[in-house]
C-alpha cells in the first residue's frame, strides 16, 4: 500500500475532483486532440499564444483516469504564462520524470509541483496516463490544429 | 426433483483442488496471494499443458508432414493427434474441417479474405452484431472496402441482449455472411446461436461464429449450433498462445481459394502454376505452431477430464455470487445484464475511472482487465470510455470473489477521502 499512496497522493485526488482550467477556449490560437488508444481516453487542449509567444490561456477537456486528469490539470497551471519554448523544456523534464529514463533537470522552478506525479514511473502501464496531456499540448504548440496519440 | 433428474447434473467441481494444477496461481502479487480474474483475456496453463509443450521440444521436435525420419513422424503424429482431439472437442464431422490458425483473429481473417473475397461483391451485405470484438468487425470492414459490400450491424438493448426482431429484419437476400460472437467478451452476453443461424441460413447467408469466449466455458457442438464456420483460440482454452482453430464446413472450405501461399499448402508447384493440397492443409501454409498445437491437445484432454458441463455449472455459480455482491455494493454498476450470461462481469464504480480501479485492485493482488476490451463500439453504446472487467475460470473460487469485493471497497474508500 505504500507504493499506492506514492502514486495516489492527496494532491492527485484534489485535482481529479476539481480539475483546474477545465473546458475549452472559445477562440484558441492552438488546439489539439489527444488519444490513448490503449484505454480509449481522449483529451482536448486549447490555448491562446500571445504575440510574444507566451501561453496566455490554456484549458483542457476530456475524461480520463485520476492520473491523467490530475496531470492535465497541474500541467495547465504550470504552463500558463510560460513561452512555448519554456513549455517544451517542461515537457522534456516531465517526460524524464514520469518515465524515469533520464535524470530530471533541477533548474525549472515549477517542477516541484509536478513531482506529485513522479510515482507513475513505478507503474509502466500508467505512464501514458500522465503524459497524454503533455503530448497533446506539445502537439498543439507545434501545429495549430492536430491530433496526437500516445502510440505515435 | 427426482433422482433421475439429479443424476443429469455433473459432479461438482473442486476448484480449490484444481488450483494446484496451475503453478502460476501459487504466487504473491504486491504482497497478496494472486487472485486472477482476467480469464477472458487469457487463461492460465495447467502443468499438463506446460509439460506437453516442454516434452514435445525435449523429445519429439521436428517439422511436420515432411521428413521420413523418426522425429518428424512422431511430431506429425502428435500434431495430427491434437487435430483429432480438437475435432472431437467441438464435434466437427471430420478432421478435414479443422484448420489450425494463429488464433481466433487469424481464423476470422482467413474466412473474410478467402470466402469473402471470392463470394462478395458490390451490393452484398455482411451482418455483425453491436457487441462484437474488433476481431469480428475489422476483417469485415476490410472486406467491404475491397469488394464494395456493406457492413450492417444488428443492435442490442440496454441489458446487452441482441434485438432479435431487428436482427431478423436486417437479414435479406443481400446478406451473404453473418458473423456473430457466441459470447461477448466485454459484456458476457451469450447469444442464441442456433436460432440466429437458422434464420441466417433461411436468408441464404453463411454463418461464422466467434467462439473465443465460449469454448472454455460451456460444451460446444458445431453441428448442433449449425454454423458454417467456428473460430476460437487456444490460449483462452487453458492452452498456449499463438494457436487457434477454424472449423469450416467441408463443402465451403473445398470451394474456397487458399489465403496464404507457401509450403505445406501445395500439391505441386511449377513456375507455370501450382495446385493445392487437400483440406485442411490448403489453409496451413508454412510451418505451424507445432508445440502450441500439441499443448492445445493437452489442454483439451485436461478439460475433457473435468467436463465442460461441470466447468459451466461452477462458473455460473461464481457469476451468480459476483452479480449478487455487485448489486449490494454501493456505487457499483454492472454493464451487461443479459438474461443468458457467461461468467464475465463488466462494471463501473461511481466517480472512479476503470484504470484507477485496475491499478488499486492490482495493489491488492487482484488481476482484472480495464479498458475498452477491444470492443470500442460497445463502450460507445454504453457511453463509457472503458470498463473494469472481472472474468472467471475453472480455478476461481468464492474466496476470489471476496478478495475482489474487498479490493473494490478499498478502492472506493481511497477515492472517498
Amino acid at each position: 500500500m505504500n507504493d499506492l499512496r506514492d502514486l495516489y497522493q492527496e494532491v492527485i485526488f484534489d485535482h481529479n475532483r476539481s480539475p483546474r482550467n477545465f473546458g475549452l477556449l472559445e477562440h484558441p490560437t492552438h488546439q489539439a486532440h489527444g488519444v490513448n488508444p490503449l484505454c480509449g481516453d481522449e483529451l482536448k487542449v486549447s490555448l491562446v499564444l500571445d504575440k510574444d509567444g507566451v501561453i496566455e490561456d490554456l484549458r483542457f477537456e476530456g475524461r480520463g483516469c485520476a492520473i491523467s486528469t490530475a496531470s492535465a490539470s497541474i500541467m495547465t497551471e504550470t504552463l500558463k504564462g510560460l513561452s512555448a519554448r519554456e513549455a517544451d523544456r517542461y515537457f522534456d523534464a516531465f517526460h524524464a520524470m514520469a518515465t524515469g529514463e533520464s535524470p530530471t533537470p533541477t533548474d525549472l522552478p515549477a517542477l516541484t509541483k509536478l513531482k506529485v506525479l513522479s510515482g507513475v514511473r513505478h507503474y509502466p502501464a500508467r505512464v501514458k496516463c500522465a503524459t497524454l496531456a503533455w503530448h497533446t499540448v506539445r502537439s498543439a504548440l507545434q501545429n495549430a490544429s492536430a491530433s496526437v496519440t500516445t502510440e505515435s | 426433483m427426482n433422482s433421475a433428474a439429479l443424476n443429469q447434473y455433473p459432479p461438482a467441481l473442486d476448484a480449490t483442488a484444481l488450483r494446484a494444477d496451475f503453478p502460476i496461481l501459487d504466487q504473491p502479487v504486491n504482497g497478496h496471494p494472486l487472485v486472477y480474474l482476467d480469464n477472458a483475456a487469457t487463461t492460465q496453463k495447467p502443468q499438463v499443458v506446460i509439460d506437453a509443450v516442454a516434452d514435445f521440444y525435449s523429445c519429439d521436435n521436428a517439422n511436420v508432414h515432411r521428413g521420413v525420419h523418426r522425429l518428424s513422424q512422431r511430431a506429425s503424429d502428435r500434431f495430427e493427434g491434437a487435430r483429432e482431439k480438437v475435432r472431437a472437442f467441438i464435434n466437427a464431422p471430420s478432421c478435414a474441417e479443422v484448420v489450425f490458425t494463429q488464433g481466433t483473429t487469424g481464423a476470422i481473417n482467413l474466412v473474410a479474405q478467402s470466402y469473402g473475397r471470392s463470394n462478395l461483391s458490390k451490393g452484398d451485405e455482411v451482418l455483425v452484431s453491436a457487441m462484437e470484438h474488433h476481431a469480428n468487425i475489422v476483417p469485415w470492414q476490410l472486406l467491404c472496402e475491397e469488394t464494395g459490400a456493406t457492413l450492417k450491424v444488428a443492435p442490442m438493448n440496454n441489458n446487452a441482449e441482441l434485438l432479435l426482431e431487428d436482427f431478423t429484419n436486417l437479414l435479406s437476400e443481400k446478406t451473404r455472411i453473418v458473423a456473430l460472437t457466441h459470447v461477448s467478451n466485454a459484456l458476457g452476453t451469450i447469444n442464441p446461436i442456433q436460432k440466429l443461424t437458422r434464420q441466417a441460413h433461411q436468408a441464404g447467408a453463411v454463418v461464422l461464429i466467434d467462439g473465443a469466449q465460449s469454448v472454455a466455458h460451456e460444451p460446444v457442438d458445431v453441428q448442433s449450433l449449425g454454423c458454417d464456420f467456428f473460430a476460437f483460440s487456444g490460449h483462452k482454452l487453458y492452452g498456449p498462445t499463438g494457436v487457434g482453430v477454424l472449423y469450416g464446413r467441408e463443402t465451403l472450405l473445398e470451394a474456397m481459394p487458399p489465403w496464404l501461399g507457401g509450403g505445406d499448402m501445395i500439391r505441386t508447384v511449377s513456375f507455370e502454376g501450382s495446385t493445392w493440397n487437400a483440406l485442411p492443409y490448403k489453409f496451413e501454409a508454412g510451418t505451424p505452431h507445432i508445440a502450441g498445437v500439441v499443448g492445445l491437445g493437452a489442454a483439451i484432454d485436461y478439460l475433457d477430464a473435468i467436463g465442460l458441463q461441470a466447468i459451466s455449472t461452477h462458473e455460473q455459480s461464481l457469476l451468480a455470487l459476483a452479480t449478487q455482491r455487485a448489486h449490494t455494493q454501493p456505487g457499483m454498476r454492472i454493464i451487461g445484464n443479459a438474461s443468458d450470461k457467461a461468467a464475465i462481469v463488466s462494471f463501473e464504480l461511481d466517480g472512479i475511472h476503470p484504470h484507477d480501479v485496475g491499478t488499486i485492485l492490482d495493489s491488492a493482488g487482484v488481476a482484472i482487465r480495464t479498458g475498452h476490451h477491444c470492443a470500442m463500439p460497445v463502450m460507445q453504446f454504453f457511453d463509457v470510455p472503458a470498463t473494469a472487467r472481472a472474468s472467471f475460470g475453472l480455478y476461481n473460487t468464492a474466496e476470489d470473489i471476496n478478495a475482489l469485493f474487498d479490493a473494490i471497497t478499498q478502492t472506493q474508500s481511497l477515492f472517498a477521502r
